[in-house]
């Protein structure tokens, strides 16, 4: 089984520096991308290797690079790295940005390159403190050998780097909220139309994209869009990196091909449930994703599957719920998150959230009324895409409706006996 | 035209716009919050859900914001869809949930957008069962009051203060459900357009401040159409009253001038009317007591308003009704304008290029779609504040052109601005010292008044080799010269702004010869004047003598009596000029509403009334002659309109019993067959005998209350209400209910809509005209009728003569206007005064910041602080112009300065 | 007043972007990295260094959760509190640090050694719970790790 994303990443040495990067091929991608292809031509390569954003929205990378205006010369635009992981159970990236942040530089080069922008950020969350070391020595390596800079191995091709970390605010993972950050801004999303493709960065064409997306790149350009998608046997190509937290045995990462299910995930690679607690159910891929419970433990781990059994892939990261631990709380944990992560731009965002989130309390506290669960589910109704300005609040629903649905009884329990049963 | 379907039936409309305008316009009720016409859409209220479905067979659909979709063709959508409406209702109970509910104790409750929108969405229950969030308050000055507990964070506040007025001290902090809008700390609010928070806010977070002190409901005020006397550019207003005193000014949309906003000194500049300075009562000074009944005052003036002795001074500050009749009184030979020579010859300049219809005196709309902006000798934002906001937007959307190219509507504020980032269209600056705009300009050139003028005649010759251009001048004035000239002429639709403030003919010479430069056969150049006051373009087309040759009359002594109206003539002229003219008069005649130094001197004196308390015309500074409207009828009935006086003192001294004139228009339509350069201002507004349903317009609205009660103290029985004989408008609730033709409108409301947002409903298209057109008519003839060649009369260069300063007179926008000083905010903002001097002269001077000098103008001698101000140019020395304390100047005017005892 | 190595630091960043506003965020980090906290002198000497107002520039200070408008002790401590941390038992580990340093969230100790601050997931979500003290991690705590932690910070 390949596994092309974290094949030299080995947390009991060292991250790989440049030197390692390139005795394991690292940088030929680059090499092939500039001085063999057109731009176009690896845009047409990515979107046939079918790679889709693995941030959560799960858009096709390629297409979403196509729209980028092409006939412009000497027109500004941008290429940038959304390494701001911030979703609550999400620690994916922390581990590419860890063990080799090079294969990010090479895939944003790369990514660059294709839609012919010449300034690059990598967009950090600050918490990484030593990922920002270590891209920001990765940059100064990669600018010191020449693939960063002028005329980049000969090509004619600039391009320049910076690593800029933020400071704090959920909302900086949504790429136009990123651009504003970038710009020196409050992080409060921007619409869409216009696209970043065409108006983001000051005002320039700009990309986004995740860094798992982005590491994909060098290996698709070495080794072809066919590849890709023979890396998995099922609907979506390459590998996914999966990951589970909670009360089991072994919590961590894995890079497996897409399509996983979710019981070899849990059983197989995380080892099953600690002792003396049992699986209840799973937020399948981070905080905004709705709960599958025992009944799914079959479905794979795509966009699909998990899409038909009512809930989405996500960042492929699980946070697995207990028997042990009170649903109520669980999901109050959740959407006092995203209520103080509203950016405070939307109405429906800025005050639902809160309400929700007084509401699930106070049933937590034993202090709900059988009504209050009608007002979540109205929140549930009317906090879902298109009614808010952005994806943050339809997010936090998620697994609020679904926790309603599989967890009603907990709640009228807490409502009925006034007072949590866990506690 | 596109065919969009809501609700299944089928409507032609224009595309391109949002559907919210669009179902606004086509007179759907549909709530909104943070959209606004005049800032287009940003999408964070949510408010303005409504379904758009795929096509015909869709059932489902989905919900969008109706402010951010475009309106194209074959679009199905729905308002009436019950999910849109649920979702509708439940933003604003999201909304409520924190909101005080105190409608009872807010100024705002009566014309709140929050409680319309609340009200038509059909929220009434509340299931939020927890604590609201508290703020604090902030204090932000003499002009708005601060009440954050109410705010529903629509962002319009920091969108207008910020985006659109380029204000700098409000912004939103903090985030998620903590947004907080005010100053970093407690303070004055620095714009000089704050006032608009409060019609901008739609709940009542930003409330007007000198409303308080006296506070009415809107539906218990008496309202009327007005237009702001505190500038040239004749902004339309509503003035609102109760209790005979004027209490609220508020913007009346007119979609060719000021549109949705005004400025503070015509928001707050009305408490003149309240004032406790008003003259009450006809004095005759000679008689023991002074106070005068009608009688005894008609006798008097009978004796000394004899024909051929008697000559009239006009006013740049009163109506085209007063002055003509003052001119009608004292016959055309006797009647001169009351303004300096030096003002006289200025407006003849401009009068001269206006009256050729060579250029185009643009609207403050049209200023808005200038590309490249060139403003010689002019700091609009205190001279003309709402051009200075006009120029604002043409400067940040010039930018927006190139939006189009990718499909970015022009409503589309957000992505507008995203887009636009820092890059502004061409703006130039040509003024003594720093300005507001100069933020946004390309290059600020801070010069004397004469190289202004050098630099504009430069820029002329620069486009046409006709234009006589000035010698002696440095390479880099050329190459600058030539760097304005190239961008103008790029141009599509460029600007020059030019005026009088800075008594400086050669700048005005200059300015046209280069709008005229800029001239093709196919289009006019816009050419913007910046003139003194609300009817100085009214008086000037009189074309009376000045002032001074006044003066002249006086000292052959061929006068016996002067009757000067509403015009204080100490401030248009040196003291001891003023003084002499007075001396030279055997009985002086002073109209006005307010003492002054020139009532003082009066041997008569009469009240008249303010704008307040009259009808009248005048003409702002593009040529447009707009009506006012009395507002009430005063309790003072000596609060008489100037022309009413007047012309009863005409039919008085013809020996003719007088007969109170019916209807002021009368006199109009006979200004204008004496002179015709006022064909049209007759025809401004309906007449007094226009009727809808044989109803007239109440000033009213139909909530008015305590009609009965209000007067109880004096007289159980409730009084007669006042008639109004002279306008088509009643002083009562009773009477056509409907909309009334556009110059009539005395407030706005419509069903369900109580707050001004009503305005949508009185437009023809939402954002743009009023239906049946904007009102005012343009005097000035659109298309050349008379040759115009270019002026040479190009100044010397500027060199400072030592120990002779060139004054410069700066305008301030509180407190060089006359009347608005009377207002206490106003007065609270207006400055300290102070003499403005570069740094290298202080030095030599041999004084620092705040040191007093000795200042010698003319006869008069001031002591004031140096205030150091690095760009102003040597041998230039600056002083406010005409706040209180430094009247009686005769402009321009040199000084000398020494240092003086501290 | 910024030093002049806060200016030198905060140029090289404005050297880096098309307009000098967008190094705000950049500029805040660097003066609160030197002086701990953004109070309203810092603030409007920065405000005025980026040509921006004191309010634009709060507008932006006051957004972000890691922004220090309010003096903090010498030494930070962020607990995540996100849904790992809570599974596995951050609440425990906040009970602990209340009584060993007699502070909630939000509070300094009265010798300023610490900060205490609830913090979102920290991206270390499968060795929960977590917290950060300045620059460093800590993982898999237990209430027994926490005091000799808690030691290394003066």
């Amino acid at each position: 089984m390949e596994r092309p994303l974290t094949q030299h990443i080995n947390f009991n040495r060292s991250s790989l520096n440049l030197k390692d990067y390139r005795s394991v091929g690292g940088y030929q991608a680059v090499e092939k991308a500039l001085t063999t292809m057109a731009p176009q031509d690896i845009t047409k390569m990515v979107q046939e290797a079918d790679l889709k954003g693995r941030g959560g929205a799960g858009f096709s990378t390629g297409t979403k690079w196509s729209f980028v205006p092409m006939n412009t010369v000497g027109q500004t635009k941008y290429l940038i790295a959304n390494a701001d992981e911030m979703e609550p159970g999400t620690f994916k990236d922390r581990m590419l940005l860890e063990g080799n942040p090079h294969q990010l530089i090479e895939g944003m080069i790369v990514a660059a390159y294709a839609i012919q922008a010449n300034i690059s950020y990598v967009f950090l969350r600050w918490a990484y403190k030593k990922a920002a070391w270590l891209i920001k020595h990765a940059i100064d390596e990669a600018y010191a050998a020449g693939y960063l800079g002028k005329n980049i191995l000969g090509s004619g091709y600039d391009l320049e780097m910076h690593l800029h970390t933020g400071i704090g605010r959920y909302m900086c993972g949504e790429e136009t909220a990123l651009l504003n950050a970038l710009e020196g801004k409050r992080a409060t999303p921007r619409t869409k139309p216009p696209f970043p493709q065409v108006s983001g960065l000051f005002g320039k064409p700009t990309i986004v994209n995740n860094v798992e997306t982005l590491c994909n790149i060098p290996h698709i350009v070495n080794h072809g869009a066919d590849w890709f998608k023979d890396l998995s046997p099922g609907s979506d190509a390459g590998t996914k990196i999966y990951g589970i937290s909670g009360r089991v045995n072994k919590p961590g990462l894995w890079e497996l091909p897409m399509g996983t299910t979710i019981r070899e995930l849990l059983e197989e690679h995380a080892g099953g449930m600690k002792k003396g607690v049992s699986f209840r159910a799973v937020l399948p891929g981070g905080a905004s994703t709705d709960f599958l419970v025992e009944e799914h433990l079959d479905v794979k781990m795509d966009y699909k599957s998990i899409s038909a059994a009512g809930s989405r892939l996500g960042t492929g990261t699980m946070i697995v719920l207990d028997d042990q631990t009170c649903p109520v709380g669980f999901i109050h944990n959740l959407e006092h998150f995203f209520a103080q992560e509203s950016c405070g731009w939307c109405t429906p965002c800025r005050e639902g959230l809160p309400w929700t989130e007084k509401i699930l309390l106070s049933i937590e506290n034993g202090e709900g009324r059988m009504e209050d669960l009608e007002l979540l589910e109205m929140h549930t109704k009317h906090l879902g895409p298109g009614n808010t300005f952005c994806a943050l609040a339809p997010g936090a629903m998620e697994p609020l409706q679904s926790g309603l649905k599989y967890f009603r009884a907990d709640f009228e329990k807490h409502i009925k006996e006034k007072k949590c049963p866990w506690r | 035209m596109a065919t969009i379907y809501i609700d299944h039936k089928a409507y032609e409309v224009t595309p391109g716009k949002n559907v919210l305008e669009t179902c606004l316009t086509l007179g759907f009720d549909l709530p909104y919050f943070c959209w606004h016409p005049a800032m287009g859409s940003v999408g964070a209220c949510r408010q303005c859900a409504i379904k758009l479905f795929k096509d015909e067979d869709d059932t489902k659909g989905r919900l969008v914001m109706s402010c951010m979709e475009t309106v194209k063709d074959n679009m199905y959508l729905s308002v009436e869809d019950p999910a849109a409406r649920a979702f509708r209702a439940q933003v604003i109970e999201w909304l409520m949930t924190n909101h005080p509910h105190d409608c009872a104790v807010c100024d705002e409750g009566g014309s709140c957008h929050l409680q319309d929108m609340t009200v038509m969405t059909g929220h009434n229950y509340r299931r939020f069962q927890f604590p609201k969030r508290s703020y604090k308050n902030q204090y932000l000055g003499p002009f708005i009051n601060h009440e954050m507990n109410r705010c529903i964070q629509c962002y319009r506040c920091v969108r207008f203060y910020k985006d659109y007025a380029g204000g700098k001290d409000l912004d939103v902090f903090a985030a998620h459900n903590h947004v907080y809008f005010g100053r970093a700390e407690d303070g004055i609010l620095e714009s000089e357009f704050s006032g608009n928070l409060a019609e901008v806010c739609p709940t009542g977070v930003f409330t007007d401040k000198s409303l308080k002190a006296h506070y009415t409901r809107k539906w218990d005020m008496t309202m009327a159409p007005s237009i702001c006397q505190h500038c040239s550019l004749g902004c339309n207003v509503i003035a609102g009253e109760r209790y005979g005193e004027l209490r609220q000014i508020t913007n009346r949309y007119n979609g060719a001038v000021n549109g949705y906003f005004i400025c503070d000194r015509g928001r707050f500049g009305y408490e003149f009317v309240n004032n406790i300075n008003r003259i009450q009562q006809p004095l005759v000074r000679a008689q023991i007591p002074d106070a005068a009944d009608k009688d005894s005052l008609y006798r008097q003036l009978a004796k000394i308003l004899t024909k051929d002795t008697t000559i009239g001074i006009a006013s740049p500050r009163a109506s085209l009704e007063a002055n003509f009749a003052l001119r009608q009184l004292v016959g055309k030979e006797n009647f001169y304008q009351g303004v300096s020579e030096a003002e006289a010859q200025l407006m003849r300049n401009i009068l001269l290029t206006l009256n050729s219809g060579h250029v185009h005196s643009p609207s403050l709309k049209e200023t808005e779609t200038a590309d490249a902006v060139f403003i010689l000798g002019e700091d609009l934002t205190n001279s003309a504040p709402m051009l200075a906001l006009a120029v604002r937007q043409a400067i940040r959307k010039a930018p927006f052109e190139k939006a189009a190219e990718i499909s970015i509507p022009t409503w589309h504020d957000a992505a507008l601005r995203e887009l636009a980032q820092e890059e502004k269209g061409a703006l130039f600056i040509a003024y003594p010292t720093k300005t507001k705009l100069d933020e946004l300009a390309d290059k600020p050139l801070h010069l004397s008044p004469d190289e202004i003028a050098r630099l504009g005649y430069t820029v002329a010759a620069q486009l046409n080799t006709n234009v006589p251009a000035p010698e002696g001048l440095s390479k880099h004035s050329l190459k600058l010269a030539k760097q304005i000239a190239g961008i103008l002429k790029k141009a599509k639709n460029p600007l020059i702004i030019c005026g009088t403030s800075l008594f400086n003919e050669a700048i005005i010479s200059a300015a046209t010869n280069i709008a005229l430069a800029l001239s093709g056969k196919e289009k006019k150049a816009n050419l913007s004047f910046v003139i003194p006051e609300c009817n100085s373009m009214g008086l000037a087309m009189m074309d009376a003598p000045s002032l001074a040759h006044a003066m002249e009359v006086l000292e052959n002594g061929d006068v016996d009596t002067v009757v000067v109206l509403e015009n204080d003539l100490y401030r248009r002229g040196g003291k001891g000029e003023i003084d002499l003219l007075f001396n030279h008069c055997r009985n002086l005649v002073v109209l006005d509403h307010l003492h002054n130094e020139t009532s003082n001197k009066a041997s008569i004196l009469i009240p008249v009334a303010t704008f307040a308390e009259a009808d009248g015309t005048i003409v702002n500074n593009e040529g447009r002659a707009q009506r006012f409207f009395q507002v009430f009828s005063p309790k003072n009935e000596n609060f008489r309109e100037s022309w009413r006086w007047l012309d009863e003192f005409r039919q008085f001294q013809n020996g003719i019993c007088p007969e109170e004139l019916k209807a002021p228009e009368n006199l109009l339509a006979e200004m204008a067959h004496l002179m015709p350069q006022f064909k049209g201002a007759d025809t401004v507004a309906p007449d007094a005998d226009f009727r809808i349903s044989g109803q007239k317009i109440p000033r009213e609205p139909h909530r008015y209350s305590g009609r009965t009660a209000m007067l109880a103290n004096i007289n159980v029985s409730e009084p007669k209400p006042p008639e109004d004989h002279d306008s088509a408008l009643s002083f009562t609730m009773e009477g056509y209910k409907g909309m009334p033709p556009a110059p009539l409108i005395p407030f706005f409301w419509a069903p369900g809509w109580n707050s001004g947002q009503s305005v949508n409903k009185y437009q023809a298209e939402v954002g743009g005209s009023l239906r049946g057109g904007d009102p005012g008519n343009r005097l000035f003839p659109e298309i050349s009728v008379a040759e115009l060649s270019y002026r040479n009369h190009i100044p010397s260069p500027f060199i400072p003569s030592p120990g002779e300063w060139l004054m410069l007179p700066l305008s301030h926008i509180f407190g060089s206007e006359e009347l608005s000083i009377y207002s206490p905010g106003i007065n609270e903002r207006c400055p300290k005064p102070y003499i403005a001097i570069n740094r290298k002269d202080a030095k030599d001077l041999n004084t620092a910041e705040n040191d007093i000098v000795q200042l010698q103008i003319q006869d008069q001698l001031y002591f004031l602080p140096v205030r150091i101000m690095e760009e102003l140019p040597q041998g230039l020395a600056g002083i406010p112009y005409q706040i209180p304390g430094l009247t009686g100047i005769s402009w321009p005017a040199k000084g000398t300065l020494t240092k003086g005892n501290t | 007043m910024l030093s002049t190595d806060e200016i030198r630091r905060i140029d090289h960043e404005i050297a880096l972007v098309p307009v000098r506003k967008a190094a705000s965020i950049e500029a805040l980090k660097i003066v609160q990295h030197h002086r701990g906290w953004i109070s309203d002198e810092s603030l409007q000497a920065i405000a005025a260094h980026l040509g921006m107002s004191a309010e634009e520039l709060d507008s932006v200070a006051t957004f972000y959760n890691l922004i220090f408008r309010k003096p903090v002790g010498r030494n930070i401590i962020l607990l995540c509190d996100s849904i790992s941390c809570y599974v596995m038992g951050y609440e425990q580990i906040y009970a602990h640090l209340q009584a060993l340093l007699h502070i909630k969230f939000g509070e300094t100790t009265p010798d300023d050694r610490f900060t205490l601050l609830p913090n979102p997931c920290l991206g270390s979500c499968d060795h929960a719970p977590v917290l950060m003290i300045n620059q460093d991690t800590y993982r898999n705590l237990t209430n027994e790790k926490l005091q000799e932690i808690l030691k290394e910070y003066k």
